[in-house]
């Protein structure tokens, strides 16, 4: 019963982040609500009995993909200052 | 007006399809086919204690090459494209990290390598394998760059370690077809016991060739986009 209601909590909680990851005017909160839903689903899957998978995507997910955001972010604005 | 509609009207068209495949979903209570004879015979053909292992390394062990040749082709890809525009390292300006990432940076890497190494070689036992743990030593590269960007790390040491693991993996496929059953069997080394670390055939084997092939990629993507950045505004 107890991870039913944690599973529920996390859901609307991974919800929210990816409404915020859409919506959110500032491209930095945004990558960062990104990847914090990688992170709250990787909990989910653990609860879910499926920790390889869990790994990957807390390792991955939100790991090394959100840096790679954030490079390319850097890059983007520095030529768009270029112009 | 009319374009926020449209995708309204599709947002509810889906969740009606969810909604109703929810309603309809009753989890089966016993397995059934193929997943059925991978729990049955699972253990005693390959004898690794993590069926995911068992299932992804040898079963389904043309999978993982087909997905570590993809790993492989966008590595290259990023960095061939990466390389294309200019960088200097060199004259980079960057903002010098805190004292507390730097020190922090020194204990875990280490302990971060340990654990990635941990979990490839401890993959037909416990949760986790070759992408895992390949993942795990990329991050601990990520926090070494975290705390000095300016770090040099040897191109050709990569090159060379997931050429060499890439190799390994695809000889021990071979040899699978030449003394045992077929493409990627295991059961040319001993099976040995269920749950001992030399067990599982050339499963381990394998697996930290997948390990250290996906950590090399994954540090070569991550150097690569650390390489072209440069700030100098």
């Amino acid at each position: 019963m107890i991870f039913l209601f944690i599973s529920i909590f996390l859901g609307i909680f991974i919800l929210l982040m990816g409404i915020i990851a859409v919506q959110h005017k500032n491209i930095k909160v945004a990558v960062i609500a990104a990847g914090t839903v990688s992170l709250f689903s990787s909990i989910l899957y653990l609860l879910l009995a499926a920790p390889d998978v869990a790994m990957t995507e807390a390792a991955i997910g939100s790991g090394l993909s959100t840096i790679i955001f954030f490079y390319v972010l850097n890059k983007i604005r520095k030529t768009k200052t270029d112009d | 007006m009319i374009k926020n509609f449209i995708i309204f009207i599709i947002v509810l068209v889906i969740g009606f399809i969810f909604f109703s495949i929810f309603l309809d979903f009753n989890g089966s209570e016993e397995l059934k086919g193929l997943g059925k004879y991978y729990a049955e015979n699972g253990a005693e053909e390959v004898g690794a204690a993590n069926l995911v292992t068992a299932i992804v390394v040898t079963y389904r062990g043309l999978d993982t090459l087909g997905e570590v040749s993809i790993l492989f082709l966008t590595a290259s890809i990023i960095g061939f494209v990466l390389s294309l525009s200019s960088s200097n390292n060199e004259d980079r300006k960057v903002r010098q990290a805190s004292e507390i990432l730097k020190t922090t940076s020194k204990v875990l890497v280490p302990i971060i390598f340990v654990f990635g190494a941990y979990v490839f070689i401890n993959g037909h036992l416990s949760p986790g394998g070759g992408f895992q743990g390949g993942a795990i030593i990329a991050s601990g590269v990520l926090l070494l760059f975290l705390a000095d960007p300016k770090r040099k790390i040897n191109h050709k040491l990569i090159q060379w370690i997931e050429a060499a693991s890439g190799i390994s993996f695809l000889l021990l496929g071979i040899a699978g077809i030449l003394l045992a059953g077929g493409f990627l069997d295991n059961s040319f080394l001993s099976l040995g016991k269920l749950g001992h670390i030399f067990s599982a055939g050339a499963v381990p084997i394998i697996y930290i060739a997948v390990g250290l092939k996906v950590g090399a990629e994954l540090t070569s993507i991550i150097t690569n986009y650390n390489e072209i950045q440069k700030e100098e505004e």
